[in-house]
């Protein structure tokens, strides 16, 4: 009755790495701000990184690769797929030029730039204030292009999705920025991780209460709803490490690092089946003719009870 | 700048090609299938391959789902005929929601008295042609039944005049449709409906999908890369990226692709990779053609032609089958005002639109895109915060 986008798992590893690229950025950025060296060259380096797999993914997953850029043909408002390519051009090209920066600084300034490395020192601020600027909508984009679709899953959590996401997307950068720098510098890694594990928890809940009881079954049910229960389990998981390498910090710092690095992974590895599991149930529930059929005549029928009866796509005559 | 929301019905009419800016007026062109005079023959679906050189489904498998091969719509077939069987539970059922439908406050339509006698007469004439287990089921109800109340006409051929229609006349033929009190089949030609407001259209990046001068939804097939996102966006599942395919006819069932006309390789499909669906055959319009599954119905279920004049004929059609007692009848997607502001491709349904495969209440999700917009704004914003909140509670370093 509708079909499933022809998207495989390069979409969905790319809905894992927008987010973790956005948190990245917006962490670097801070990190630039308040002089924590580490954590934003190694944020940076996350951020270009995963940004270039997912952009990659994206341009592998489409029907004629060679006319991506096709995708930047037009700038198209109703369109999320358009405004999130050039969402994507935009951080890429920040989160690029800061972290080309930082990347030859790493190395030694053996680059042979010439006169562009002080052309790239000087872009090098702004270019990663404006990963920063597009690095929330990088992360939660996403949210809106799987909802702006007729699949019954991700239309019918088109209230709570955008939630889901961004939460999704701090603690996953929050992780990774754990796993890749000393406990030191990674303060305000742990705190964006938290506040992300509750922001996931919280809007996952409200998101399954709030859709249509037959459109969320598919995120309950085979591999998305395996994937959506151990994703709040590692998500649960990986906060209590993050407060354990947290307190421990100054402590036990070895110890601690281990910890961080533990919990860094659990919580990239929750962030990773959230939206594994979201994209699997969008898809599924397209295979199942009932999913499209009994809320739409739930719907239907609510507002015929209600008197409206204009709307209707079926008519007497 | 595009518009964000479905404009409504009374801004745009049911229109469209208002809203593409052309610079001249153009009557906006679709189709009505009506249903109810379908003989399943198919012809559309071969016509549309033929002339958009559309390549095969599959490798001639059948569905094992009655006559119905094809299955549904698809990149490679943009007119698909689907047969549903149903018993007489179903086609009370149906009649009974299509009347629920007249007293819902729609159109009034004065329900007609069929007289009795002439639907026993009707239903003699029907059984009375038939041989075999179906005549036995129809003319004797089963010990313990209720005898079949009378249902009035069914015999769909027998409104073009082509059935019989007295008892004495019904001996001499022996094509009379299977169609009884206690069965019927449903026969439907499904095709991309051209929406008003076109999910697809309204979801392209590339801008690949446009409004045509004629108000319907086309795809530049050479400037789509193939993203998908218009797969999901409709609400009807009717477009979808074409996979590889050899457009050639294969000659027997399991039999490699060969050239008929002569030797060299096979043809290849066309536009593989990119989106594909029914065009209306523009192609034809731009030299006042009609469309190619149009012409090549032989019934004239299909009708091609300016919009407002379908709808205003369907209308007339619904009445008509309505005074019959018909009551099953009713209309699909001529209503402005529905989820995706009314179909350039109208339809007579005989039930309701689920048992056809279509959804029985579409919405373009476009239309809740601001909506979804200012969320995801929100949350964004609230992420940006988070960040900036981690900084300064993150502690010192």
């Amino acid at each position: 009755m509708v079909k499933a986008p022809p998207w495989d798992e390069r979409v969905a590893l790319y809905l894992v790495c927008g987010g973790i690229a956005g948190g990245s950025a917006l962490l670097a950025f801070g990190a630039q701000l308040t002089g924590r060296d580490a954590l934003r060259r190694n944020a940076r380096l996350t951020a270009l990184g995963t940004a270039s797999v997912g952009a990659l993914a994206l341009v592998a997953d489409l029907g004629r690769p060679e006319r991506f850029l096709n995708m930047l043909r037009t700038i198209k408002p109703t369109s999320p797929m358009s405004l999130g390519s050039w969402i994507l051009a935009g951080f890429s090209t920040g989160a690029g030029l800061a972290a080309v920066a930082d990347l030859d600084r790493m190395t030694g300034e053996v680059l042979p730039l010439g006169p562009l490395r002080s052309v790239l020192r000087a872009f090098e601020a702004p270019a990663g204030a404006l990963a920063a600027l597009l690095g929330a909508p990088l992360a939660g984009y996403t949210a809106v292009l799987l909802s702006d679709t007729a699949m019954p899953t991700w239309n019918a959590a088109k209230d709570d999705l955008p939630f889901v996401f961004v939460s999704s997307a701090s603690l996953a950068s929050g992780g990774m920025a754990m796993i890749t720098t000393p406990t030191a510098q990674a303060g305000p890694a742990r705190a964006l991780a938290l506040a992300g594990v509750a922001g996931d928890l919280v809007a996952a809940q409200a998101m399954e209460r709030r859709m249509d009881p037959v459109a969320a079954e598919p995120l309950h049910q085979g591999r998305p709803g395996w994937l959506m229960r151990w994703s709040e389990r590692l998500a649960i998981v990986g906060g209590i490490g993050t407060v354990a390498a947290g307190v421990t910090a100054r402590t036990a710092p070895r110890a601690s690092r281990w910890v961080a690095a533990a919990s860094g992974a659990a919580l990239v590895t929750a962030s990773a089946f959230t939206r594994f599991g979201v994209f699997y149930a969008g898809k599924d529930s397209a295979m199942d003719p009932r999913y499209t059929i009994e809320p739409q005549k739930r719907r239907l029928e609510a507002r015929r009870r209600a008197g409206i009866t204009h709307d209707s796509i079926t008519t007497a005559g | 700048m595009q518009r964000l929301t479905a404009p409504d019905a009374a801004a745009v009419g049911d229109n469209p090609t208002a809203d593409a800016h052309y610079e001249h007026p153009h009557a906006r062109k679709g189709f009505f299938t009506d249903t109810s005079i379908c003989i399943g023959c198919k012809a559309c679906e071969v016509a549309c391959k033929e002339w958009n050189r559309n390549p095969a489904d599959s490798d001639y498998e059948l569905s094992n789902s009655s006559f119905d091969n094809s299955e549904g719509l698809s990149a490679d077939t943009w007119r698909h005929v689907a047969f549903i069987e149903q018993d007489r539970g179903r086609i009370e059922a149906a009649r009974e929601s299509g009347r629920a439908l007249v007293s819902l406050g729609m159109p009034r339509i004065r329900p007609a008295d069929v007289p009795t006698t002439a639907g026993e007469a009707i239903t003699t004439a029907v059984t009375g042609g038939m041989t075999g287990p179906l005549s036995e089921v129809a003319g004797r109800p089963p010990a313990g039944l209720p005898p079949a109340p009378d249902l009035g006409e069914l015999d769909v051929l027998s409104s073009l005049g082509g059935g019989p229609t007295r008892p004495e006349d019904a001996g001499a033929v022996d094509t009379t449709p299977p169609d009884t009190p206690e069965f019927r089949w449903l026969m439907s030609s499904d095709v991309c409906k051209h929406c008003t407001n076109a999910g697809c259209l309204d979801v392209c990046p590339t801008g690949a999908l446009f409004r045509t001068e004629h108000g319907t939804v086309v795809v530049q097939d050479d400037v789509c890369n193939g993203c998908g996102t218009c797969v999901a966006g409709c609400p009807f599942g009717v477009i979808e990226r074409r996979k590889d395919g050899i457009a050639q006819p294969k000659t027997e069932r399991s039999a490699a692709p060969v050239t008929p006309t002569g030797p060299g390789k096979p043809e290849k499909a066309r536009n593989v990779g990119v989106a594909q669906k029914c065009t209306l055959c523009y192609d034809r319009l731009v030299d006042d053609q009609t469309p190619a599954c149009a012409q090549a119905c032989p019934t004239t279920s299909i009708k091609y032609g300016e919009r407002e004049d379908l709808v205003s004929g369907a209308r007339e059609r619904v009445a008509r089958l309505h005074a019959e007692g018909r009551t099953e009848a009713r209309l699909y997607g001529a209503n402005p005002n529905d989820g995706v502001g009314g179909t350039g491709s109208v339809f007579l349904l005989l039930d309701e639109p689920e048992v056809y495969g279509l959804p029985p209440d579409p919405r373009v999700p476009t239309a809740d895109l601001p909506r979804m917009y200012a969320r995801a704004g929100l949350a964004m914003a609230g992420m940006a915060a988070a960040s900036a909140l981690a900084f300064v509670l993150g502690g010192r370093q």
